[in-house]
């Protein structure tokens, strides 16, 4: 996923109000046909893309939405509460929240580090900080496994536990507190600091009450996003954590069971509809909270 | 600014390389270790094995197919959603963001349902003999849904800041939509497009998820590079699964240094 996803969210900004224009470009403004054309797309492109989007992501999503409810609300309703559902559900929630608070904690730090610290080979680490985001994830499961499974060169072997889920997750979402914190770090204006410790607050106080007051939206968006991520993760979930049901069994291989092993598909789309909805809630919270945050701004 | 004692800065220094030298440098350096212990040779023959070359081969075909898609389609998104002006633009926006946010199952089991046997399309296309599910036009279909959003993520914030004055300018001065867009918009907005589509390629090589629902894993034919790691490494295969994980190693390696090459040219350009 884009590092740059959380802070130049390029997509969700309100475009800039156009140029008003010095007097001079009244015959521009005159004729505004060629304003929209300049650069645009015009209708046509955005019929395209409009079908493009239509066709690629809402029409699968209207299938799996459809087929949940071919037995009825009812029977709907009996999948997703059936035990082994919702253990699997709570298990990716807490789980998942887990990852991201970690992250957000580990990430701010490391991202402290990263910009305010110096030290042979940082240039290095900093690269290293996107491999999860580059790396296949069956890959990052294999990875781990390598380190903390049964031939663990260290002796400890995590598989087939929850703390294998976990271990998983905080693999996958390392990149985004870092990378949504990191610019914000890069810009804060240091002077504010300066005039807080020159007053006689201590290095604490000042993180405290200076520092991370000024980085709390880019790390709470940045957990989010890690959040977002962890609730649908698979691929490096499946081999190390061994998919035991009522232990370390998470939604997403719950629905690949029910659909592979099951050949249910209408109970897979049921638990499918939920994850929906608990993705759809992560990303317009996200989106409203960024707003709040452009308001104030 | 924040003053740190030097043993603060020194702690705060171990506790970040510690963390990530557990969660990723040492997994990774093992990794590669056990791959290569016993030297090279086994490690090409794990690779060279028809099924290892088969997958590859359809790995590649994939992503030559996805990316270019995504790509045109992508800088089309940008281009949209940043110049035009229309109802409903927020949910378009909001429809782009989705692909980041679904799990990659819940891709794979609603392809099924829309072009596999029980799904929408399932009978039409069985009376006209087009197979989708379980073949490549499915694998690629996932693919394009889970990296859909990567080159329009991108470019969109480039195009903002490079506002459309000068399209306007070349507008004015006669020229038509297509010169505009090659002459102006595509040199100014290229770093932030070789971005997007270096994420693009690297998310397309690695799918795995929506690819293991939609393709059937049929060996030598449906199973792409990610798929075979899976089945090598649940047949105890752990050198095979190895091998092909390092081929995969690799190919990201690469992406993270095309990414930190472009990453500075992209900021640079905004």
């Amino acid at each position: 996923m884009s590092p740059s996803l959380a802070t130049d969210n390029g997509l969700s900004e309100v475009p800039p109000a156009s140029p008003a224009g010095p007097p001079g470009c009244s015959r521009l403004r005159a004729r505004p046909h060629r304003r929209a054309r300049a650069g645009g797309t015009g209708p046509l492109g955005t019929g395209v893309v409009t079908i493009w989007l239509s066709l690629i992501v809402l029409l699968p999503l209207a299938a799996v939405t459809a087929k949940s409810f071919d037995d009825g609300a009812g029977r709907f309703w009996d999948v997703v509460t059936q035990r082994q559902a919702v253990n699997a559900l709570i298990f990716t929630l807490v789980v998942s929240l887990l990852a991201a608070a970690i992250n957000a904690v580990m990430g701010t730090l490391v991202a402290w580090v990263l910009v305010r610290d110096d030290f042979r080979g940082k240039s290095a680490v900093n690269a290293l900080i996107d491999l999860p985001f580059a790396l296949p994830t069956i890959v990052a499961g294999l990875t781990l496994i390598a380190l903390y499974g049964k031939n663990s060169p260290v002796g400890i072997d995590v598989t087939y536990t929850r703390t294998a889920v976990l271990l998983a997750l905080m693999f996958v979402t390392l990149p985004f507190v870092v990378r949504s914190v990191q610019p914000v770090l890069l810009e804060l204006d240091r002077e504010m600091e300066e005039a807080s410790t020159s007053l006689g607050a201590s290095p604490g106080q000042t993180f405290r009450r200076i520092v991370l007051p000024n980085l709390r939206p880019a790390i709470l968006s940045g957990a989010a996003l890690s959040f977002a991520r962890a609730v649908g993760e698979f691929g490096s979930i499946v081999l190390i954590s061994g998919n035991v049901p009522f232990k370390t069994e998470v939604s997403a291989v719950y629905i690949f069971k029910l659909q592979e092993s099951s050949d249910n598909p209408i109970s897979a789309s049921a638990v499918s509809v939920v994850l929906l909805g608990v993705s759809l809630l992560v990303l317009i919270g996200i989106r409203v909270f960024e707003r709040r945050g452009d308001q104030r701004a | 600014m924040l003053e740190q004692s030097r043993p603060a800065r020194l702690t705060l220094r171990v506790v970040a390389l510690g963390y990530l030298a557990l969660l990723l440098g040492i997994p990774v350096g093992v990794v590669l270790y056990r791959t290569f212990e016993h030297g090279i040779a086994p490690v090409w023959d794990a690779i060279t094995t028809p099924a290892a070359i088969s997958a590859f081969t359809l790995t590649l075909e994939v992503a030559a197919i996805a990316v270019p898609l995504n790509t045109v389609l992508g800088i089309l998104t940008a281009l949209v959603l940043v110049r035009g002006r229309f109802r409903g633009k927020a949910v378009l926006e909001a429809i782009v963001d989705l692909p980041f946010a679904i799990s990659p199952i819940v891709v794979g089991l609603a392809l099924v349902l829309v072009y596999g046997r029980i799904g929408w399309f399932g009978p039409w296309l069985a009376d006209h003999g087009i197979q989708i599910i379980f073949s490549l036009p499915g694998i690629v279909i996932a693919t394009v849904f889970v990296s859909l959003p990567f080159v329009a993520r991108e470019v969109a914030p480039v195009l903002r800041e490079i506002g459309d004055e000068q399209e306007q300018a070349a507008a004015t001065l006669g020229a038509s939509s297509w010169q505009t867009f090659t002459r102006i918009t595509l040199p100014a907005i290229r770093w932030g497009v070789a971005y997007g589509i270096v994420l693009t390629v690297a998310r397309c090589i690695g799918e795995f998820g929506a690819v293991s629902i939609v393709s059937g894993k049929i060996s030598g034919e449906t199973e792409t590079l990610t798929l075979l790691v899976e089945k090598r490494f649940n047949n105890f295969d752990l050198a095979g699964a190895y091998a092909a994980s390092a081929l995969l190693a690799i190919i990201a390696l690469a992406t993270l240094l095309a990414m930190t090459r472009l990453n500075p040219r992209k900021d640079h350009q905004s």
